[in-house]
C-alpha cells in the first residue's frame, strides 16, 4: 500500500477526517486529500511546526508521538513515527481516540510497504584467506 | 447480598457522575500533548504554551479549509 493507497482507505472510513497529509519528518508530502501540491505541502509544514512547538512546550526528554489541538472550529490531529507523520483537519468533537488509531493505523501500513519495498541486502562474499603466505 | 449490588451500583454511578462531570469542565479548547511513553499532557487557552500552539492549530485548519 503506498502513502495515497493508504490516506483514501483513511478518508474513507473516519468520517469525522475532513482532509489529512503524511509527509515525511523533514516535511517532503508523501500524500494528501488536496487536489493542490501547494496546499499539502503548506498543511503538512504547519502541521511539523505544531508539533515543534509542542515539543517545546513539553520541555521533556521523552518524544512526543502525537498531539490533539482542539478548537471550537475543528481539531488538528498529528502523529508521527520514526519516518513520517501523519496530520489530519476534524470537525468540532471528534471520537479523540479512533481518530488517533486511524493515522496510526495508516503510519503503520506506510512503514509495512516501505520496509518491503527496501531492497534486500546482498549478503557479503568472505574474504579468502590466503594461502601460502 | 443485596446491600453488596446496591453499593456498587452506586459506586459505579457515582464514578460515571465523576467522569462527566470532569469532561464537562474541560475547555472546549485545548492541545493535548503525548509522549512515547504513553504520558500527556494537556494545555489550556490562557496558558503560555496554549496561547502558542492554539493560533498554530487555528492556522492548520484555515490552510486546510482555506
Amino acid at each position: 500500500m503506498d502513502a495515497a493507497q493508504a490516506l483514501a482507505d483513511l478518508t474513507e472510513i473516519s468520517s469525522q477526517i475532513e482532509s489529512a497529509v503524511i509527509a515525511t519528518r523533514k516535511g517532503a508530502v508523501l500524500a494528501s486529500t488536496f487536489g493542490d501540491d501547494g496546499k499539502g505541502k503548506e498543511v503538512a509544514g504547519l502541521a511539523l511546526e505544531l508539533l515543534a512547538a509542542a515539543e517545546e512546550a513539553r520541555g521533556e526528554v521523552e518524544p512526543l508521538v502525537q498531539l490533539e489541538a482542539a478548537t471550537g472550529q475543528g481539531s488538528v490531529f498529528v502523529v508521527r513515527d520514526k519516518r513520517n507523520v501523519a496530520a489530519a483537519v476534524t470537525t468540532p468533537k471528534p471520537t479523540v481516540g479512533l481518530v488517533f488509531y486511524d493515522l496510526k493505523t495508516c503510519l503503520r501500513l506506510l512503514e509495512q510497504e516501505q520496509e518491503a519495498a527496501k531492497p534486500a541486502r546482498r549478503p557479503r562474499k568472505k574474504k579468502e584467506e590466503k594461502s601460502g603466505s | 447480598m443485596a446491600r453488596k449490588a446496591v453499593a456498587a451500583v452506586l459506586t459505579a454511578g457515582a464514578a460515571a457522575g465523576i467522569a462527566f462531570w470532569r469532561r464537562r469542565r474541560r475547555p472546549a479548547e485545548h492541545v493535548d500533548v503525548y509522549a512515547s511513553d504513553g504520558s500527556m499532557v494537556s494545555f489550556a487557552p490562557g496558558s503560555p504554551a496554549g496561547d502558542r500552539l492554539l493560533p498554530l492549530a487555528r492556522r492548520v485548519l484555515a490552510a486546510a479549509r482555506g
